[in-house]
């Protein structure tokens, strides 16, 4: 039987501010006759109108009910994963590859508390996500039920919102809020908890559903007042740094980012979680600022008088010690979230609202050019933009070869980003591999670089890059991963191969758990307590090329440098199946520059002992071992 | 000395698990209730809380954000403590032997304290007001020797015809 209005779905999801009409046009088109369904039947169905494209799950006996009318469905295409996990980062990388939101389903009990690592990853990192989960018969809940889990009491706090759901009837109201809170104004996961006789049920399904959501308004249109404000603090500063975060990218404002600084000649930091809101290649970019940033984006956030702050969150990893961050620059926070004002810095001018809708409102205050306005113009800030322009080609990141032959991690991770372009997709896990990923490949574009900033997931990047791909099929996507975050949810890659779905993945093998032993080697005296994992160096276990062949995948190895180049380009070759590639590094690289944790971000330091020195002219400025910089202090 | 103390009132929607996911919301942050009371209101579908909470301002700032944050909180409302009432109620049993029971008496009297129970040994008083009254009469209750004592939670209002429900329906 033809539904009605079968193929009219929901799919605008990233929009937080669709017009009214466009609203009521959405609701007509999709508008659909009450039929008598199961409960099962009507989450399906409801997961059709809402956009659903891609569910990522495991099948377990309470959600059974709900897999038996999932696998009839024409438009919502079930990929079946290894673990539940993989499920919840597949539908991070989905979501943070396309901009919609990324689902995941799984079972109750054991099925549901796998996801948890995946739902509070996203949750800190504001990654619109729906998970749906089985949970025993109402009747049961609470008497400590087979596989029984209070999984919406377990993910109250890493979650934006949850439900339990005990009434069939109710189904496609929560599925329609659910995707609607984990989609507008800050976003994030939302859980869906589903009792098995709730599946089982005969119900009514109609949509549109009616929210019921009172106390859920998010502001999205900044104050008026807030913008003049910030233009005035503009007009009055003269070394000002837009600190762009995560937020950018979430809202889509990567265009009025790049309008903002090219009308005003501000300098600009991308976060970690903001790599690519802003192009690399861009002369006004200083790269990422923190712990591990470069030089020119935290010293320029260090030396500011104004930090123009979009949709970022002062992060312990920007700021270092918060007493000593930025000491002289006033602070204009913009985010949607009104709860990250203020919240680890007090801000001069907060302003409440979308990112993109924020920075397109400066725009237009700067371009109008009254008052206050007609201050803020690239000649203004032409000598600071000289001088952090300055630091950026005087302390780019780096590294040093340890020899001829040995493979420098660093070296992998630009080649592959050299070779595979601003096109790709990149993934990191989480670790050193992930920083020199951060630092070494060039981004362009925006949901070009998915990684877990917040929570710091060690084995998300194979299921992100795996949910990447499904989103962005004809884009490469390479999995940066370590030997360590790679034997975390490597058996995804029977995902995979099994679904077509040819992900390329570069093990920065140091045989290591790198970035805690680089701490072992800071701060611990080279005591290296727990972080050989023998994958490389004396054993491999397990032989990564073997693992890979395994599972019917291409599995490729590099050694030495001389064979670099060659194999990143037979790996971008290799289009039908997943390559992993098993480069063997040098296990005693570091990552540079690093700020020490827990100090100022002025002692960052450039190389192991060494920190820029700055009592010349700026511009100059000079690496010096740090013994020499003592006696200025 | 200034006070710590900050009275909230939340309203939420009536709903399971909204009272769970408020206090875990405080007790995540590490934030130090002092009283929590919660009841329905006029209407049916919105209950209401009374949150008294002892931080800074700052604090105070971001743990009035977060509850905002949460998606069944309708709104957040600091009262005022010069343009509100609060009230509490506290039942509290003091050992009354014959010899002694015209004292408690008395203080009852004195509180506007009402005798809800007696027993030849024991007696169960029960007193509105606000902290400092009740104190005042624990004080005093305290030498016959307090045998059990339990205390609801503050509930507060603020003064004037105005009403922060009618304000939350949209």
């Amino acid at each position: 039987m033809a539904r009605p209005n079968e193929g009219h779905t929901v799919t605008d999801t990233r929009s937080s501010t669709p017009s009214p009409a466009a609203v009521a046009r959405r609701a007509e088109a999709a508008r659909s006759v009450p039929e008598q369904v199961t409960g099962a039947s009507s989450l399906v169905r409801a997961l059709e109108h809402v956009g659903a494209q891609v569910v990522f799950g495991i099948p377990g006996g309470a959600i059974l009910p709900a897999y038996d009318p999932l696998m009839d469905s024409t438009t919502v295409r079930h990929i079946l994963v290894r673990h539940e996990q993989g499920a919840g980062h597949a539908a991070e990388g989905y979501a943070s590859a396309t901009g919609k939101v990324g689902v995941c389903m799984a079972t109750s009990g054991p099925g549901a508390t796998n996801l948890v690592t995946a739902i509070a990853d996203a949750h800190m990192d504001s990654v619109p996500m729906v998970a749906i989960t089985g949970q025993v018969a109402s009747g049961s809940i609470g008497t400590d039920a087979f596989q029984e889990a209070d999984i919406r009491g377990i993910t109250m706090p890493v979650t934006k919102h949850n439900y339990l759901v005990t009434d069939a009837d109710d189904i496609p109201r929560v599925i329609a809020e659910a995707f609607h809170i984990a989609s507008t104004g800050r976003p994030g996961p939302v859980l869906v908890d589903i009792a098995k006789d709730a599946l089982q049920a005969t119900t009514t399904f109609r949509w549109p559903p009616r929210y019921d959501l009172p106390g859920y308004h998010p502001v999205t249109r900044p104050h008026a007042k807030q913008i003049r404000e910030a233009v005035k603090l503009m007009a009055a500063s003269e070394r000002p740094v837009i600190y762009a975060g995560g937020g950018v990218i979430r809202s889509g404002g990567h265009a009025e980012l790049l309008r903002l600084a090219e009308l005003t000649g501000i300098p600009v930091v991308t976060t970690l979680m903001a790599r690519g809101a802003f192009p690399d290649a861009h002369d006004l970019h200083l790269g990422m600022p923190g712990m591990h940033g470069s030089v020119a984006a935290v010293t320029g956030l260090q030396r500011s008088d104004l930090l123009i702050t979009i949709g970022a969150r002062f992060d312990d990893r920007v700021t270092g010690q918060l007493a000593s961050f930025a000491p002289g620059a006033r602070v204009i926070h913009a985010d949607i979230d009104p709860a990250e004002i203020s919240k680890n810095r007090v801000a001069d001018v907060p302003i409440v609202g979308d990112a993109r809708a924020i920075l397109a409102e400066l725009i237009s205050a700067v371009e109008a050019g009254e008052g206050p306005a007609a201050e803020v113009v690239p000649r203004r800030y032409a000598a600071w933009a000289a001088t952090t322009k300055g630091w950026t080609q005087d302390f780019p990141v780096g590294y040093q070869p340890h020899s001829a032959d040995a493979l420098m991690p660093q070296e992998v991770i630009r080649r592959i980003g050299e070779i595979a372009g601003p096109e790709a997709v990149y993934a990191a896990g989480v670790g050193q591999h992930q920083m020199w990923a951060a630092q070494f490949i060039d981004y362009e574009r925006p949901h070009s670089w998915l990684n877990s900033g917040g929570a710091g997931t060690m084995g998300y990047s194979v299921p992100a890059a795996m949910g990447a791909k499904v989103g962005e099929p004809d884009r490469a996507v390479w999995a940066i991963d370590g030997d360590g975050c790679f034997q975390m949810t490597n058996q995804e890659l029977a995902t995979c191969v099994i679904n077509d779905i040819p992900i390329k993945v570069a093990i920065i093998n140091n045989s290591s758990l790198g970035m805690v032993r680089q701490w072992q080697s800071l701060f611990y005296n080279e005591r290296y307590s727990n972080t050989d994992l023998h994958t490389s160096v004396g054993n491999r276990i397990p032989d990564f090329v073997k693992l890979a062949e395994a599972y019917g995948c291409v599995g490729l190895r590099c050694e030495h440098p001389d064979d670099l180049e060659a194999t990143i380009r037979e790996a971008m070759s290799i289009n039908d199946r997943p390559v992993v590639i098993d480069f063997v590094v040098e296990r005693d690289a570091m990552v540079w520059p690093m700020v020490p944790a827990g100090v100022s971000n002025d002692a960052i330091q450039v190389a192991r002992d060494t920190a820029p020195v700055w009592d010349r002219e700026d511009s100059e400025a000079v690496e010096q071992p740090e013994d020499a910089d003592q006696d200025g202090k | 000395m200034t006070s710590t103390k900050h009275t909230l009132s939340v309203l939420v929607e009536n709903k399971p698990g909204v009272l769970a996911r408020i206090s875990a919301l405080f007790s995540r942050r590490g934030f130090n209730i002092d009283s929590l009371a919660v009841g329905p209101t006029e209407h049916p579908e919105i209950s209401r809380m009374t949150v008294v909470v002892d931080v800074d301002l700052l604090p105070l700032e971001q743990v009035t954000k977060q509850l905002n944050k949460l998606v069944e909180v309708l709104k957040v409302v600091e009262l005022d403590p010069l343009s509100s009432v609060t009230s509490q109620v506290v039942l509290v049993k003091v050992r009354a032997e014959a010899s002694q029971r015209s004292g408690i008496l008395e203080t009852a009297q004195m509180f506007k304290a009402k005798i809800v129970d007696t027993t030849p040994e024991a007696m169960t008083l029960q007193v509105y007001g606000n902290s400092d009254k009740i104190s005042a009469m624990l004080e005093i209750l305290q030498p016959y020797g307090i045998k059990e004592l339990v205390q609801s939670g503050v509930v507060a209002i603020g003064r004037g015809p105005r009403s922060i429900t009618d304000r939350s329906r949209h």
